[in-house]
């Protein structure tokens, strides 16, 4: 097992491929997730439902006879709708408390929406079919779904599309401006309300696109929200937050590392190793600040 | 300040009444033998928890509507009391505390999966409570020394073994290359077990070992290395998230294995959901409609599968088959002890030895029945995948269809 990656290199092409495809959609999540942690400092512990919900929209549609792909259109409409009325119910109220009070309010989300998906849905584990098949590579030896590359292109197009909108746009320039000094931004006329409410559905929107990406890709059961929370916090962490190209970065490489220590290492490994690195990312990063304290000492 | 303690005194003192009155709810009530589930009807087994519930509730029916349950000359039916347990393994213990304490349940009937059973085994293992489960496989739960256990499905070690077997037959009795992935579950790594006890008596070779984490959703790196070592076969135990996972992706990757065995094909609705991609996948089953057992109740399998399907619109799960038969072994050990003692009916379940619809039914000392073999069916399609049928190919007994061997290749499906 050890010689595996003698044995057959090209297959480290196929798990890195299949990392950063994975990547690029945890990155997508994780954008979200550092937009409203840096415009309301607040960390959304129901970002994961947020993604199964996008989800089930996607498989619904699907259900219906329309091909599931198309829900990357209609899931972050919905999604922004939910996530503007999460805001006005619950989040607007947490939103200038400590950060403790809010990661409680959206915890109680987390479980509210698994239980209301299971009611809704059922637990019963589902996929979508995409039909789009499979591009090979490398004389049959890489194989790479559709799928998965139509995920990944589509999370890409999504994030180049916010950052302009954020860069270009009235409501950009405020969410901009409303980070980086709220109670100035209001001063100036920005009604901070509104950039709150919008970045939330925002962060819904884009959570739905990628939900709707799971949906083909992966599969869904109200349930399995958590380790897209836990994942995209860990990339917002380890890439800081608005930062996009670094979230992007970190998210795609968290994947190839993941898909390498789990080719190489074994399944068992995969989630202790991501960790570790996490740690050793951490601690590093620690003396390095360490040091720079000393400076202005 | 006065009023309010004597309210708070009042109010107390009326619960006491009200909780120590239904102490004296008991076992039996009037012509009623009482007995106890927590099942899930929430919570992530919330669908396997309504096969159960549903087994239960057919089989209570046609119990009662054939005669009931004859003890001391006098008829009895059955009736159960259902909890919720929320698929939650320390809500099920209180559950079976609080039926066994406050409801005076004095025979339980076990939760779905083997998690659950085993958090509630020690509770009625404790008050000496006989409890007669059919959705927990789990090894482990036969190992304890229990004595009011008793299992009617196959322990999950049998799950798969036969398929390594199969494979060995196949391969001219030569030993053969197995690659797996099992999740990191109680059931999952007692399937496991199964497979390497089957491994060191055919003299196979383990190549793959993989330990899928619970939230993983995701095979390619194992698919990537069954790529690369070219297995025999390929075995997956993951519940229904590991079914659909793995034939997602094998379809995907194309990875070319010469035989698939899996669990929980039924319960992922695999053929429904993936269509032709599932074709050939080796499946295990506790139960199924076309093997030719018998009662008097529900006939036989075809006739069972008849009868739930009118009576709950969707054709049974062997979860749904398993739990109907827990019914029919405690009718049969009430009318062999002919007593409510609990100690009389445990004696009489112990020595159980009935065919019912579902299969032979003896229990070993651990509680688990010795007496069916599981069966693997392999799914087949037609020529477009729209329709999906599981047939019988092992063991060769029981075998409806022959067994295709090796799976054809993606480049030629």
């Amino acid at each position: 097992m050890d010689l595996l990656i003698f044995q057959a290199p090209i297959l480290m092409v196929q798990a890195s491929m299949d990392g950063i495809l994975l990547g690029i959609l945890f990155a997508l999540i994780a954008y979200g997730m550092a937009l409203q942690w840096g415009v309301m400092n607040i960390i959304n512990i129901a970002q994961g439902e947020l993604v199964i919900m996008g989800g089930y929209i996607a498989y619904f549609m699907y259900l219906s006879g329309i091909h599931p792909a198309f829900g990357v259109i209609v899931s972050p409409i919905i999604m922004y709708c939910v996530g503007w009325g999460m805001y006005k119910l619950v989040i607007n109220k947490v939103v200038d408390k400590d950060l403790f009070t809010s990661i409680l309010a959206t915890f109680g989300i987390s479980i509210l929406a698994q239980q209301l998906m299971n009611f809704a849905f059922g637990a019963d584990v589902v996929v979508a079919q995409s039909n789009f098949g499979t591009t090979m590579l490398f004389n049959n030896s890489v194989t790479l779904p559709n799928a998965k590359i139509f995920s990944g292109v589509v999370c890409v197009i999504s994030a180049i599309i916010l950052v302009i909108y954020m860069k270009k746009s009235k409501l950009g320039r405020a969410i901009r401006a409303t980070a980086q000094n709220a109670r100035a931004a209001k001063i100036l006329g920005v009604d901070t309300e509104k950039v709150y409410a919008a970045t939330f559905g925002i962060n819904a929107a884009l959570c739905g696109i990628a939900g709707a990406c799971i949906a083909i890709t992966f599969t869904l059961h109200p349930y399995t929200g958590l380790p897209y929370t836990v994942r995209s916090f860990m990339i917002v962490i380890i890439a800081g937050l608005g930062n996009l190209p670094a979230v992007a970065i970190s998210g795609m490489g968290l994947g190839v590392f993941e898909e390498w220590s789990d080719y190489l290492l074994g399944t068992e490994f995969r989630i202790a190793a991501v960790f570790s690195l996490l740690v050793i990312i951490l601690v590093y990063r620690r003396f390095k600040l360490a040091r720079k304290r000393e400076y202005l000492k | 300040m006065k009023i309010r303690n004597i309210l708070i005194t009042l109010v107390s003192a009326i619960a006491l009444l009200i909780s120590a009155s239904t102490i004296s709810f008991a076992k039996v009530v009037g012509d009623k033998i009482i007995l106890g589930a927590a099942v899930s009807l929430t919570g992530k087994y919330s669908s396997n928890g309504v096969h159960t519930q549903n087994g239960y509730n057919l089989a209570v029916e046609r119990i009662n509507s054939m005669g009931g349950v004859k003890v001391g000359g006098k008829t009895y039916k059955f009736d159960i009391i259902y909890y919720d347990d929320e698929s939650n393994s320390g809500r099920a213990a209180q559950l079976a505390e609080r039926l066994i304490q406050q409801d005076g349940v004095k025979f339980m009937l076990g939760p779905y999966s083997s998690g659950l059973t085993k958090a509630m085994a020690p509770v009625t293992e404790k008050y000496e409570v006989p409890m007669v489960e059919a959705n927990g496989a789990s090894r482990s739960l036969f190992t304890k020394g229990y004595k009011y256990l008793f299992a009617v499905l196959a322990p999950a070690n049998l799950y798969l073994d036969v398929a390594i077997d199969l494979a060995v037959e196949k391969n001219g009795g030569k030993p053969v290359k197995i690659a797996m992935a099992f999740e990191q579950d109680a059931f999952s790594q007692d399937v496991r077990l199964g497979i390497v006890e089957a491994a060191k008596r055919t003299g196979s070779k383990i190549i793959i070992d993989d330990k899928l984490p619970k939230e993983l959703n995701d095979m390619a790196a194992t698919l990537s290395k069954v790529k690369a070592t070219n297995p025999d076969v390929l075995v997956v135990s993951g519940h229904t998230k590991g079914a659909l996972t793995a034939i997602r992706q094998i379809s995907e990757m194309k990875v070319d294995v010469k035989m698939l065995a899996m669990t929980h094909c039924d319960a992922a609705k695999l053929s429904k959901q993936h269509g032709k991609a599932s074709e050939y996948a080796l499946c295990a089953s506790q139960w199924h409609k076309s093997l030719s057992y018998k009662d008097k109740f529900f006939g036989g399998g075809m006739k069972y599968d008849a009868d739930f399907t009118k009576a709950f619109g969707y054709a049974p799960p062997y979860q749904a088959a398993e739990s109907s038969a827990a019914l029919l072994v405690f009718k049969d050990a009430f009318e062999r002890a002919q007593s409510f003692d609990t100690k009389k009916v445990r004696d009489a379940l112990a020595a159980t030895d009935m065919q019912t619809f579902y299969g032979n039914i003896k229990f070993a000392e651990g509680g688990q029945n010795v007496s069916k073999p599981m069966v693997l069916f392999q799914v087949s399609c037609n020529d477009d995948g729209s329709k999906c049928e599981n047939k019988v190919v092992a063991p060769t007994k029981w075998a409806s269809a022959e067994l295709v061997h090796p799976i054809p290749s993606w480049s030629k499906r």
